[in-house]
């Protein structure tokens, strides 16, 4: 039998544990909160400037009439032969799967382009971290988001591939809070080296966040853009239906709302540039297509950046929920050993007595 | 006529202005177009430059990076990249910013581009304007 001793020592080591995650899960619950209120504070804006573009589309010429190309880089589909894949992971860990199951689709993805050179921009330590064992470092570094969103220097010519596979830019540190300049700033970036030719094709996997209940892991193509307002996914991940359950326990736990940001979408947001008048256009309807089209790159990668933390930060909250309860149980059951262990203890101690007094 | 119009500024990060506005004077490419309500419907990309529109006989200003306007007759919808009232106005930073940009366009190095560098001190202008108007 156990030690009395040993087994009450263990047993405060988990409630000491059980603080720490059920103070997690409030804290990430909290910042969940936040990152669900930016998600939904960038919707606006977001679908402002889709309903422009697409009422755009219908009155600028954006394909050529006689060889239907499209007249916008941005469009032109190539044969992809560099590809550009954006990894959305988080910073820090204790979330569960959360940045494994982005690095498992990475890879995933990895492997159907094989043969074709890939270009790595990682977002988030874990998955820099990860994909660093892996693939070599270029020898012509993408700068850090905050450094690019300052830099002016024209960006140096492409050098030699240190591999097909290779990483041109990690940025870390900067989910913490995440500004639309960063995001505009890799948008661009990105948009240079596709109109250069560099790349043909752009992708981001990320784990998107509708709510707590609604997420899945996707890799989204972005550029070239298919078609204005809808999402071209290449690789879905739902989450399974235990997961689900466990998410919203977690949720209704520590106070979260279900409904996802997209239930309150604006009303009016919707409306923005499709009213039925003829406009003036201060600028030829081209031009405007032209300013925009990369504006709403831009924004993708922003979306993609604040559901990703709102996702990391919901991934976290459940997987501390979980560890919450296990500690509960463990507690419940090693609490139970003891009580045994105390009690065969005071039998065997009644024993001797009685056997002492009766051989008296 | 209604001597009100709706006016929204839309930035990624939050809707900065929601409210009845009297008049505004924006910043468009092609120069600053003023607009009051029962304007005719229009569409036009913005400059770096100020906004200032009259809500209640008060004047307010904001400034403006990039963006996009609607007008409707009664309704204005500005989408713009960054917006910001003179009181989120970082000084300092605006004025290293503008010192920075000077800097790189004094080199004449070539490797600078030059229009990034313009546009960057064109902010930053713009920025410290707002700001010392407040």
């Amino acid at each position: 039998m156990a030690n009395i001793l040993d087994i009450r020592r263990r047993i405060r080591s988990v409630i000491n544990t059980r603080q720490i995650t059920k103070a997690m899960k409030v804290v990430s619950a909290a910042k969940l909160r936040r990152a669900q209120e930016r998600a939904l504070a960038a919707r606006p804006y977001a679908q402002m400037l889709t309903n422009v573009l697409k009422s755009l589309v219908a009155r600028a010429e954006i394909y050529d009439p006689e060889t239907g190309e499209p007249k916008h880089p941005l469009l032109a589909q190539r044969e992809e032969e560099n590809i550009l894949l954006i990894v959305v992971t988080g910073d820090k860990g204790l979330a569960g799967a959360f940045n494994a199951n982005i690095t498992k689709a990475a890879s995933r993805f990895l492997e159907s382009k094989e043969g074709k050179n890939v270009d790595i921009e990682a977002i988030g330590r874990k998955g820099r971290d990860f994909l660093r064992r892996r693939y070599p470092a270029a020898k012509v570094q993408t700068r850090s988001l905050a450094d690019l969103a300052e830099s002016i220097e024209a960006e140096p010519d492409e050098a030699e591939r240190a591999a097909a596979i290779q990483i041109t830019g990690e940025h870390v540190g900067i989910l913490g809070k995440v500004e639309f300049a960063q995001a505009s700033a890799l948008a661009q970036n990105v948009i240079a080296r596709y109109c250069r030719g560099e790349i043909d094709a752009v992708y981001v996997v990320f784990n998107e966040f509708k709510s707590v209940i609604a997420q899945r892991l996707i890799v989204e193509q972005v550029l070239p853009i298919e078609q204005i307002g809808a999402q071209t996914v290449r690789l879905v991940e739902e989450m399974t239906e235990e997961e689900k359950k466990k998410a919203k326990e977690a949720a209704i736990s520590a106070g979260v709302g279900m409904r996802g940001p997209q239930h309150e979408a604006d009303e009016s947001a919707s409306q923005f540039g499709t009213a039925q008048v003829d406009y003036i256009y201060e600028q030829s309807p081209e031009e405007l297509f032209r300013a925009l089209l990369p504006k709403y790159v831009s924004i993708q990668i922003f979306r993609s950046l604040l559901e990703s933390v709102a996702a990391e930060h919901a991934a976290r909250m459940t997987a501390m929920d979980s560890a919450t309860n296990n500690a509960t149980d463990m507690i419940d059951s090693l609490t139970l050993v003891m009580n045994r262990a105390r009690q065969a203890k005071i039998t065997k101690e009644i024993i001797e007595i009685v056997s002492g007094a009766a051989a008296m | 006529m209604a001597d009100t119009f709706k006016l929204e500024i839309v930035t990624p990060e939050k809707k900065v202005v929601d409210t009845a506005a009297e008049e505004i004077q924006i910043p468009g490419k092609n120069g600053y177009l003023g607009v009051l309500p029962g304007h005719a419907p229009l569409i036009t990309e913005l400059a770096v430059g100020e906004i200032s529109f009259r809500e209640n006989s008060v004047e307010q200003r904001l400034a403006v990076a990039w963006g996009f306007a609607e007008v409707l007759p009664d309704k204005v919808t500005i989408l713009a990249e960054t917006a910001e009232r003179p009181s989120e106005i970082d000084v300092d930073r605006a004025r290293q910013a503008k010192a920075r940009a000077e800097q790189r366009l004094a080199n004449g190095d070539t490797m600078v581009d030059v229009d990034r560098a313009l546009d960057a001190l064109q902010r930053a202008e713009t920025r410290l304007e707002v700001a010392a108007k407040k």
